[in-house]
């Protein structure tokens, strides 16, 4: 099967863009270059496409019965117009996902809208189909990852650019909110977050007429490779890397992610996490600082001053902003709290390092 | 998108260079090989006086996204090493055949010279 391609590759490629596959995806991966990219959106703004992200529609009287039942949080907590931070689960509590779940702020009932990762949306897909049948809910799910096109401004300047490009009207949208609004005349869902710790917004618009929003936006345009620093400087997450049902199995505990979770909700996986809250884990994500030249890697083992096994690395890279090596990775929880030393084993060779929690820049 | 392949060197496949200079050579990456890297923040590279084999790894470069191993296009014994690479990596990406240069070596074979690739070949390899 070929990769799929976002609706503006053919511009990415205009504009001499690097490409890479990402969750069967064709992405730009860098424009200009990363540190480049990376210092735009932390001091100005940067402008990435992000049509790779799923959307799966939910909607009619049982919307919010089904999203209860399949996302760890709880959805009757919005309102309209609001977005929320949730993980799926499977039975045993391990991250199948993340995701953003919008209530879509209109007046025809609850409607959810939720941004599953890239590859992700035909699996969540059939989750919510099937679970929605053997429950017998009342409910339209749909896969409308091809129909909405996905772009994120990022920065300290997203504010101003994006009032520019919508008359003003996002200046009415408060953090981890949602509207429909126009940008450059074309209508779309445009909510206050993001995912580098920057101020700024995402919008979803039209598949077809992304080409206009795109061009709305006079600033930096930026590839996956500053994506991936941005947020692990920040110690957000990578789906795929950071957790993984096959390879790096892991509950929203272990992902020090325990605040998507509400307990008080009867969800997929409830009744494992109510034991491993009760239980305590055995090891933690955490971020990791060499103190040695160097630079941590994904898969990188870390172990104590006597080289007994701690824990691995699961991302890492040097921090554009920093100017210094930075990980993200799982450590025994007792062993290895914030301000332990560490050694990360850079190729066979013990490199000095110090537990930190993160975020690893002050935001 | 071209790239810059100077005629007065020689090249492996896996993107180093090397001139020769009288007794020693230097040996580097290609222009072509920064810019696959993007932003290079580390390299790691032998010291004096240990030795190098042809089309073995002698070191790591890393950029923010990859790590590359390193190809020596000669055998030999390493009589310099840039130490300014250390400090500032990213003379790689601004000047991979002039101040971002690696190594420099005392070649044990001279005809290890007759394998690596003329700059017509290399540049059809990458282009």
């Amino acid at each position: 099967m070929g990769l799929r391609k976002p609706p503006l590759r053919e511009t990415h490629a205009s504009r001499g863009a690097s490409f890479t596959e990402f969750g069967g995806w064709e992405m730009p991966v860098e424009f200009d270059s990363i540190s480049t990219e990376h210092a735009a959106v932390r001091e100005s703004a940067g402008l990435f496409d992000v049509s790779h992200m799923g959307e799966i529609e939910v909607s009619g009287p049982d919307a919010t019965a089904l999203l209860n039942r399949l996302t760890t949080n709880d959805v009757t907590e919005l309102d309209p117009g609001d977005t929320q931070y949730a993980c799926i689960t499977d039975a045993d509590g391990i991250i199948l996902d993340d995701t953003v779940v919008f209530r879509l702020p209109d007046d025809a009932g609850p409607r959810y809208l939720f941004v599953p990762n890239a590859g992700h949306d035909e699996e969540m897909y059939e989750r919510w189909v099937d679970h929605r049948d053997e429950r017998g809910l009342d409910a339209t799910v749909r896969n409308t990852t091809e129909e909405w096109a996905m772009l994120a401004l990022q920065g300290p300047d997203a504010t101003n650019l994006a009032a520019d490009a919508t008359n003003g009207a996002t200046r009415d949208v408060d953090r981890f909110e949602a509207s429909f609004l126009e940008v450059a005349g074309v209508r779309s869902l445009a909510s206050r977050t993001g995912y580098t710790g920057e101020d700024g917004f995402e919008f979803l618009c039209p598949w077809d007429e992304v080409e206009t929003v795109w061009s709305a936006f006079d600033c930096q345009p930026c590839g996956l490779g500053a994506r991936d620093t941005l947020r692990l400087e920040m110690g957000f997450l990578l789906s795929g890397q950071d957790f993984d049902p096959e390879d790096e199995p892991r509950t929203p505990y272990e992902a020090g992610i325990a605040w998507t979770v509400d307990l008080d909700t009867s969800f997929v996986g409830r009744d494992a996490l109510e034991r491993v809250e009760r239980e305590g884990i055995d090891e933690r994500f955490r971020g990791v600082r060499l103190l040695e030249r160097g630079v941590p890697r994904h898969g990188y083992e870390v172990v104590d001053a006597d080289g007994d096994h701690l824990g691995h690395l699961t991302s890492g890279t040097m921090s554009p902003t920093l100017g210094e090596p930075i990980g993200l990775g799982y450590l025994a929880a007792d062993e290895a709290p914030p301000g332990t030393r560490v050694r990360v084993v850079v190729r066979g060779e013990p490199k000095q390092a110090k537990v930190v929690s993160p975020p690893f820049i002050d935001k | 998108m071209s790239f810059d392949v100077p005629t007065d060197r020689r090249y492996l496949e896996s993107h180093e260079w090397t001139t020769t200079d009288g007794d020693t050579v230097r040996i580097g990456i290609t222009d072509f090989a920064q810019d696959e890297l993007g932003d290079v923040v580390f390299v790691e590279l032998p010291d004096v006086g240990s030795e190098v084999t042809a089309e073995a790894e002698f070191g790591v470069v890393e950029s923010i996204k990859a790590v590359s191993d390193l190809l020596s296009p000669v055998s030999g014994t390493v009589t310099a090493v840039n130490e300014d690479l250390f400090d500032a990596p990213e003379l790689l990406n601004q000047d991979p055949y002039g101040d971002g240069w690696m190594l420099e070596v005392e070649p044990s074979d001279e005809s290890e010279f007759d394998d690596l690739l003329t700059a017509d070949e290399y540049r059809d390899n990458v282009e």
